[in-house]
């Protein structure tokens, strides 16, 4: 039977479902994350390109092209969340 | 920027957004399909598969000069983002000669930092001046 499920700030995600496979130990789990790492202050900022969308077009945006302006650069957990 | 596409991005400016702010988002609603962008910025939550609330202020040379990072449940202070972006700009405009103490904002007095100001600081700046 399906669930109902809350809505909340965060979506709800799936994934598979029993046992951890042999690959995915608790210890290389653990290696994955903590390979993540934050930027730093005062070093330059990672370049990226991403799709975008403004002002009623598509468009497709290079944080380099920036250089010279003040960005800000804000992430959130998703469309059509509350906060 | 969110990992939603940039279609799911304009059905919630023009459906929803753009009845809070006329004329819809003023500035690029970017799409990070997959984290990727966020995985190099550290606010990737790789559990939930969703980006944290991260926010960079990046200068005029594409160096990093702040960043705040919450969970999703509470919101940010957009005051206190801009009132952080007008310091920078402030002391990038002084060449670094200026120095925006606790509690700053447009109007009130910056430091000189130098030789004479190590020890000095009570005379220029009180505990009041941290707070609004």
């Amino acid at each position: 039977m399906a669930e109902e499920l809350k809505a909340g700030c965060v979506r709800p995600t799936g994934g598979p479902v029993g046992e951890a496979s042999p690959e995915e130990t608790p210890e290389k789990i653990n290696q994955k994350k903590e390979v993540m790492s934050m930027v730093h202050v005062g070093r330059k900022a990672p370049d990226f390109m991403a799709s975008g969308y403004r002002n009623g077009k598509f468009i497709s945006v290079k944080l380099s092209e920036y250089l010279g302006k003040w960005v800000l650069l804000c992430f959130y957990p998703g469309d059509f969340t509350f906060v | 920027m969110s990992i939603d596409s940039m279609f799911v991005h304009k059905m919630w400016n023009d459906h929803e957004l753009s009845k809070m702010v006329d004329g819809g988002v003023p500035f690029t609603m970017l799409s990070d399909s997959g984290g990727k962008v966020g995985k190099i910025y550290g606010i990737y939550d790789e559990d939930a598969g969703i980006e944290t609330r991260g926010r960079f202020i990046i200068d005029p040379d594409g160096i990093i000069q702040g960043y705040e990072v919450l969970t999703p449940p509470v919101g940010r202070n957009v005051n206190e983002t801009f009132r952080q972006v007008q310091a920078f700009q402030l002391i990038r405009a002084s060449k670094g000669a200026e120095a925006t103490p606790s509690g700053w904002k447009p109007g009130k007095a910056t430091l000189k930092p130098g030789p004479d100001l190590v020890g000095n600081v009570w005379k220029e700046w009180k505990t009041a001046m941290a707070f609004d």
